[in-house]
Formats: structure tokens, C-alpha cells, sequence
């Protein structure tokens, strides 16, 4: 180990070891390099000190920098909801029918609304709010309990035949298949298809009416136009909410199905409500 | 050098040399060697004097001309507007989806460059490069602080003096002010001039225009300053590409050997001993001009910007030698060739001047000289052809090109609606693009598709076929527009009808073919 030995043909330093008369020669890494790498270890040391790394078994190290990346997000949040807020403060003094007179209101709930929408609301009310038997389009222009944006949004806030909240929308049609004998069911039946204009057996549509004005016309109207007081739905218009062929039109009088949509207040909050109103009144058919 | 001769008659021996041979083997890393040029003077100087003041006063100048466009507009004549994603070009105005014009321009670029190396090889190289330009100037504060090329060798291998020191810190010093002040022009092209002259200074720009006149300082001082011709060398493709664009018939700085050689320090001498004498009288005044540090007399090579200052060199001492000018000069190779064989008769012998010349010195009828027809040949034509072309192109598409546009977007989620009355709607989002700068009344109305009527969200006017639609200036317009078609009317599936868009002031106007959705049967 003492005196170097020098390759002759390379004239570098071997490292003295040797196999079968070959030695092996002593090019290490270059200097650069060796100091870059113990500069980045010196580093390692010092990041793990400032910043958190080591976990424990329920928790990490915190370091001294006190950096989370949790608070960050917190941080970034706060910002958000601190710009959000010269529009949100807004709409929570204002009363919902006000909102679309403010273009820039207007806009921000519309955004919100929509957000909101795709949460909570798709689910029965579908992606492009078009509904499905059973859960009304709110694209169109026909509302079970009506369609200015107060009435949306008592709906929303409240819901229909929701038992958590007293104030919810409530209606219901009896089933008149112990009522009516079944005869007497598809005559009503004929008689509501032919109030929307659609050909029907008119053998079965005289009696009908007679039926409908003794059993049906004190909620939904002598013409068959609905009351929305009572959230009966108009027979009279080329929308039906369980289907407009006359079997299915017989089922729902002899069987009628109720559906039920929750109340949002408490889960939501009042703002956000407002917002949905006003986004479900901005698809096309707010009245 | 070694012996050839073989000590064995029958085994040939060959005088040959491995190109890596181990004794002859050089450093890869070659550290480079300073350039010294001298100041040369001549026509092509002054010609690229008065370049080197255009160029840099379009580059310096350009973003403060002033043009009015209205209340509506920046009134920057050349203008980059990011932010608000506006290109403004003198009368020209570029919104981001009409950005192909530029994109013609780089064609016209790349078809120019084509046509100019084709026409007078690398005359972009030799005369408008920026880097040509910036190192000329920066050369002229050199030669300023330091002196003509032997004191600024002697400077260079002097001892650190403080004579050395203040010399080098103020040339430096100066570099880095004209590289500041470059990369300081730059940012004027993307923002107001004035505002931000003064905000740059106040230091209240953004960080982005400091930096980007940190990194164009860094650039131009660098490759201006301590790189220059290594730059050319070593960096820039063009010298590769341009090898494919010179013919025969491109004009390229030239060594005219065919009278130069054999070069000769000592004329009369040599004369007096009865050898041929070339005009060259080896004086180096090409070499010591050369920005580039080389030999023109090696030929044409990869290095040569045919910035022609040795031609100017040279011009000078065959002047003084009442010798013709034009030893170094723009010549083609096809030129150089046939008087290169008229000087070697064929090629049957070493090069001897005489056989150009008459008995009084003058050149022989037979030796070609430059001639401008050698521009109009049908290589430049097609490259000049094509540059036009596309150039009368984008005058076209600019003349015609509308700005008033309609973009139509069908709803797809609901397709259509049905109303109570039994009618169908559709939903449409609408964008009015305003591509002036002054606002307009934009109206639209429906074509086609019977008894239908439109409503615009947050437009108050009752249901109808034709809509005022107010647009700011230079804005485009998102509007909802919901179409609606009585039951009586509606034909199953999908109706094509048309959306027009119209400016009643100007009669610009444009055409949407959309389509109508409703239910496949009723």
C-alpha cells in the first residue's frame, strides 16, 4: 500500500490488486462528481431536518420549516373562497328572484348552480337534467309546483313528500283501483289521452268523462289542466311523467306511484340552494 | 517522412496514414483561438455598415411607431398582445385562430432564404444575421476601447497592468450595456412601449419581462461578445444546409487562384529568376480581416459567412499594385472552373497566370467575369415563383378574409326538449365573433325550418326569427339561443337550417349550416 504502482501502457495507478498477472487500474469517479455527491448528501440531511420525512407509526416528523402540504391546500381554499365570497356574500342577502337582474351574479350562480347540480342532482335528474320516468325534465317548460324561480327553489329547499321537513311538497292521488271498478279506470284512461289531442276509442271516452268530472276534477281541473297549488299535474299537455300510453295511464290512476325528492336546505345551505335555483330556471324552461 | 522505398520489390508499400494514428492523434478539446480581425474598408464595408444601421434601427425603432386603430385598440404599430391574444401588424389585426397567416410568412421566410443562398450564396450569413450584426458591433466597441488588431493582440498577451484591467472592465462593461439595451428592445414588442419603458425602470414590470431581458442580455453577450464565430462554426446548422442550396452558378466569395498563384513575397526577384508570377503577393490582408480567422485562399469552407470583407482587403492592395481588382471576389463556381482551365490549358499543367493574360497584362477576351444574368436562371425563378405565390396568396386571404364570424354548438345533452304544447327545442350556444375594433349590432336570424322561433337567453325580446345582438369591439360573444318548432311543423330526426350572422352597417356576414333534433317518430 505504500509506494503506487503505474500501469506502464496507460500510465495510470493501479489499485495493486492482481489476477493471473492482470491488474486492476485505478481510475475512480471524477473529482466533480464525488464532491456534487456528498454535497447532495449533506442536503438530504438537511431537507429531512426542515422538512417532514420520517414517518412514525400514527404521525411523521414535522421539521422545522413547519411545512404541510395539507395547509397549502387549506391556504389555496381559503383564497378561493375569499374571492368567491364578494359573490357569495352577495347572493346570501339577496332574495333568489334578484339574483338574474346582476349579470355577474347571474353568471356565478349559473357556474355554481351547474357544480352543485352535478353532484347532487344527476343521479335521478340526469347529466343534461332531462329526467326519466318517474323524475321530471326540468329542460322543459311543464312544472309539477311551478316553474318561477321561487317555486324551484321552495322545491329544492324543501323537496317533495320528504318526512324530515314539514314545509316539503305534498300531494297525494289516491288509488282508485278500490274506487273505480277496472272498466271503469280505462274509460278515465281514454278520456285523459284524447284531452291531449291523441286518438282515442270514443265508445270509452264519453263515460270517461263523466267519471273524471265526478272522481278527478277537483284536483286536476275541470280541463284536465293540473293545479300546481295542490301539485296536480296537467293531463292536458304532451308531457307525461309516467308514460303517455293509456295502459300506463290506466296503471298510475288504479296504482299511482309517488315519487320523493329530498330536501337539500340543511344539507346545502341557503346559498348554494339559491344557486341551483337559478341554474335549473336558466336551462330553458323558467318561467 | 518515412521511407517508401521497399526493401522487397514484389510487396507494394503504401505512403499512408491511419486518420487516427496514435503519434499524429490531437486533444478532441481543442481550446479555440482568439480571432483579432482588422478593420477592413472598401464598398462591401460600407454596405454592411449601412445594413448593420437599418437592421438595428427596425429592431430598436419598430415597437415605438405609433398607429391609430380607435378607443378600442392599442395604437402600437407592431405588437404581440399575449394577454389578450391579439397580433397587431401595422393595418393588420391576428386573432389566435388566423395565426396560419404567420405560418405563410415562415414559408415566405424559408422560399426567401432558398432564393437568396441560391442567388448570392450566404449573403443572409455575410450580411443580416443578427449574430453578424451584433458581433460588427461589438467589434466596433472593441476596436474602440482596445484599438486596431496588433494592440489588442499585444493587450491580450500582456501582464494584468490596470491599463489591461480598465480596458477589459470597460469593454465588458459596454457589451453587457448594448446587450441589456437588446434584450431590453424585445420586450417592447409585447407590450406597450412607453407604459412599459417606464414600468421596467420604476421596476414595476412583470417578472417575466425581467427575465426574458435577463436571459436576451445573456445570449447576446455571450454569443456577441465571448462566442462569435464559434457561434457560426459550431452551433447554427444553416453552413449545412446551405451546402444543399449552392449550385454552380452561386455567386460565393472566391480566391481567384487561376491568377493568384504561384503567390509570391518577392515579385521582382522572382521575376528576375525567369518563374511564373501570380497576382497574389501573400501579403495575409484577407486572413487579418476575416472575422472568421480563415484562409479564403483554402477554397470555399464550412466557416466562410461570404461576409466579402477580404474582398475589400484585398481590392485595397491590388489597387495599390495597379493590379486589376477582383483576386478575391463573387464569383460562380462554374466561372471559377473555365478560367481555372484556361490558366492550367486544360488542366495539363500547374496553374500559370499568363495564359489569361495578354502581352500588356490585361485579361484575355476568353476569361469569364461576373455576370448579373446568372441571377435569372430557372433555380431562383422557381424559388422566386413560389415565394411570390405564396406571398399574393396571404394578400388574398388577407384582403378577403371576414371578420365577422358565427360558431354554432348543438346542445347534445338534451338533443331536443318537448314542450308542453307538444313543440320541440333545441338548445344552441352561440359565439359572435366581433373581429373589429369597434363595437357592432350583430343580427342573427333563422333560415330555414318552418314556423320556428328563436329565444337569447338574457336578451329581452319576445320570441322571434331575427335578433340585434349587441357585441363589444374586437370581442367574441357566448350567447344560449333556444330554438323552438310548433308540433305541426317538426319533421322526425334531424333538420339542417341555416344561422346567419349579419352586420347591417358593413353587409359582413356569415352562415352557420346547424342542425335541428327531434324524435325519431312522434
Amino acid at each position: 500500500m505504500s509506494d503506487k504502482e503505474i500501469d506502464e501502457i496507460s500510465g495510470t495507478e493501479t489499485t495493486g490488486h492482481e489476477w493471473d498477472g492482470i491488474k486492476e487500474l485505478n481510475t475512480p469517479m471524477p473529482r466533480w462528481w464525488v464532491i456534487t455527491f456528498y454535497i447532495t448528501i449533506i442536503w438530504a440531511v438537511g431537507y429531512m431536518i426542515a422538512y417532514p420525512a420520517i414517518p412514525w407509526v400514527n404521525s411523521a416528523t414535522k421539521g422545522f420549516l413547519g411545512y404541510s402540504s395539507r395547509a397549502d391546500v387549506a391556504t389555496e381554499m381559503a383564497a378561493a373562497e375569499a374571492v368567491q365570497s364578494q359573490y357569495v356574500d352577495r347572493i346570501a342577502t339577496m332574495p333568489v328572484e334578484e339574483i338574474s337582474s346582476h349579470p355577474d351574479l347571474l353568471q356565478f350562480a349559473v357556474a355554481g348552480g351547474s357544480a352543485a347540480y352535478k353532484v347532487n342532482c344527476v343521479q335521478c335528474h340526469g347529466s343534461g337534467a332531462q329526467g326519466a320516468p318517474g323524475y321530471p325534465n326540468l329542460n322543459d317548460d311543464s312544472w309539477l309546483w311551478g316553474g318561477d324561480i321561487n317555486a324551484i327553489y321552495q322545491t329544492i329547499a324543501h323537496g317533495v313528500r320528504f318526512d324530515g321537513d314539514d314545509d316539503t311538497r305534498y300531494s297525494e292521488m289516491p288509488a282508485f283501483n278500490d274506487i273505480l271498478e277496472p272498466e271503469e279506470i280505462r274509460q278515465v284512461a281514454a278520456y285523459v289521452v284524447s284531452l291531449t289531442g291523441e286518438p282515442s276509442d270514443p265508445s270509452l271516452v264519453e263515460p270517461g268523462s263523466v267519471i273524471y268530472a265526478e272522481n278527478c276534477a277537483d284536483c286536476h281541473g275541470d280541463d284536465g289542466k293540473g293545479d300546481i297549488e295542490l301539485g296536480a299535474p296537467n293531463l292536458a299537455d304532451a308531457i307525461w311523467f309516467y308514460g303517455d300510453d293509456e295502459n300506463q295511464i290506466a296503471t298510475q290512476i288504479a296504482n299511482p306511484q309517488h315519487g320523493v325528492m329530498p330536501a337539500w336546505a340543511e344539507r346545502l345551505g341557503d346559498t348554494v340552494i339559491k344557486q341551483l335555483a337559478v341554474f335549473v330556471h336558466s336551462l330553458g324552461g323558467g318561467q | 517522412m518515412t521511407d517508401t522505398i521497399s526493401q522487397k520489390p514484389d510487396v507494394e508499400q503504401f505512403d499512408a496514414q491511419a486518420v487516427n494514428a496514435a503519434w499524429a492523434r490531437k486533444p478532441l478539446y481543442e481550446a479555440s483561438r482568439k480571432i483579432f480581425p482588422k478593420r477592413a474598408s472598401g464598398q462591401f464595408r460600407r454596405f454592411k455598415w449601412i445594413i448593420m444601421l437599418v437592421t438595428l434601427g427596425i429592431y430598436y425603432l419598430t415597437p415605438w411607431l405609433r398607429w391609430d386603430r380607435g378607443a378600442y385598440a392599442p395604437d402600437q404599430a407592431v405588437l404581440v398582445d399575449i394577454a389578450n391574444r391579439r397580433f397587431y401588424f401595422f393595418w393588420i389585426e391576428i386573432w389566435p385562430q388566423e395565426f396560419f397567416y404567420v405560418a405563410g410568412l415562415l414559408v415566405m421566410a424559408g422560399f426567401g432564404l432558398f432564393l437568396v443562398t441560391s442567388a448570392v450564396g450566404r449573403a443572409w450569413c455575410g450580411y443580416t444575421c443578427p449574430q453578424t450584426v451584433w458581433v460588427d458591433l461589438f467589434l466596433v466597441v472593441e476596436r474602440a476601447i482596445e484599438g486596431e488588431r496588433h494592440q489588442r493582440m499585444k493587450l491580450d498577451a500582456a501582464p494584468w497592468t490596470l491599463n489591461k484591467i480598465a480596458k477589459r472592465v470597460s469593454k465588458h462593461v459596454s457589451w453587457l450595456l448594448i446587450a441589456v439595451a437588446t434584450g431590453g428592445a424585445w420586450i417592447f414588442y409585447f407590450a406597450d412601449a412607453p407604459t412599459l419603458l417606464v414600468d421596467a425602470i420604476t421596476g414595476n414590470a412583470a417578472m417575466v419581462a425581467y427575465g426574458t431581458v435577463a436571459v436576451l442580455a445573456a445570449t447576446t453577450y455571450v454569443f456577441g461578445g465571448l462566442m462569435r464565430e464559434q457561434v457560426c462554426t459550431y452551433m447554427c446548422p444553416w453552413p449545412r444546409i446551405q451546402a444543399a442550396m449552392l449550385d454552380e452558378q452561386s455567386l460565393v466569395v472566391t480566391y481567384n487562384d487561376w491568377r493568384g498563384e504561384p503567390r509570391s513575397r518577392h515579385v521582382k526577384k522572382a521575376k528576375a529568376e525567369g518563374k511564373v508570377v501570380g497576382d497574389c503577393v501573400d501579403c495575409n490582408a484577407c486572413v487579418v480581416v476575416c472575422p472568421m480567422g480563415i484562409d479564403i485562399r483554402d477554397g470555399q469552407q464550412l466557416e466562410c459567412i461570404t461576409c466579402a470583407l477580404c474582398i475589400d482587403a484585398c481590392d485595397g492592395v491590388m489597387e495599390k499594385l495597379n493590379r486589376p481588382r477582383g483576386l478575391i471576389a463573387y464569383a460562380t463556381l462554374d466561372e471559377y472552373s473555365d478560367n481555372m482551365a484556361t490558366a492550367t490549358a486544360g488542366g495539363t499543367s500547374t496553374i500559370n497566370p499568363d495564359l489569361v493574360r495578354d502581352a500588356d497584362g490585361s485579361f484575355k477576351n476568353g476569361v469569364r467575369h461576373f455576370n448579373w444574368r446568372i441571377i435569372f436562371r430557372f433555380r431562383t425563378m422557381f424559388y422566386f415563383g413560389v415565394w411570390a405565390l405564396v406571398g399574393i396568396g396571404l394578400l388574398v386571404a388577407l384582403g378577403a378574409r371576414n371578420r365577422l364570424e358565427l360558431n354554432v354548438l348543438h346542445d347534445r345533452n338534451p338533443l331536443y326538449v318537448t314542450l308542453s304544447d307538444g313543440s320541440i327545442r333545441n338548445g344552441y350556444t352561440v359565439k359572435l365573433l366581433n373581429m373589429i375594433p369597434e363595437p357592432r349590432t350583430i343580427f342573427l336570424s333563422l333560415e330555414g325550418l318552418p314556423g320556428a322561433t328563436m329565444s337569447i337567453t338574457g336578451i329581452d325580446q319576445p320570441e322571434g326569427r331575427s335578433f340585434a345582438v349587441p357585441v363589444d369591439p374586437d370581442k367574441l360573444r357566448t350567447i344560449k339561443v333556444y330554438i323552438r318548432q310548433p308540433l305541426g311543423n317538426v319533421e322526425a330526426g334531424k333538420t339542417q337550417f341555416r344561422l346567419k350572422a349579419e352586420d347591417k352597417g358593413s353587409n359582413e356576414s356569415d352562415v352557420y349550416n346547424a342542425a335541428f333534433d327531434a324524435p325519431e317518430k312522434k
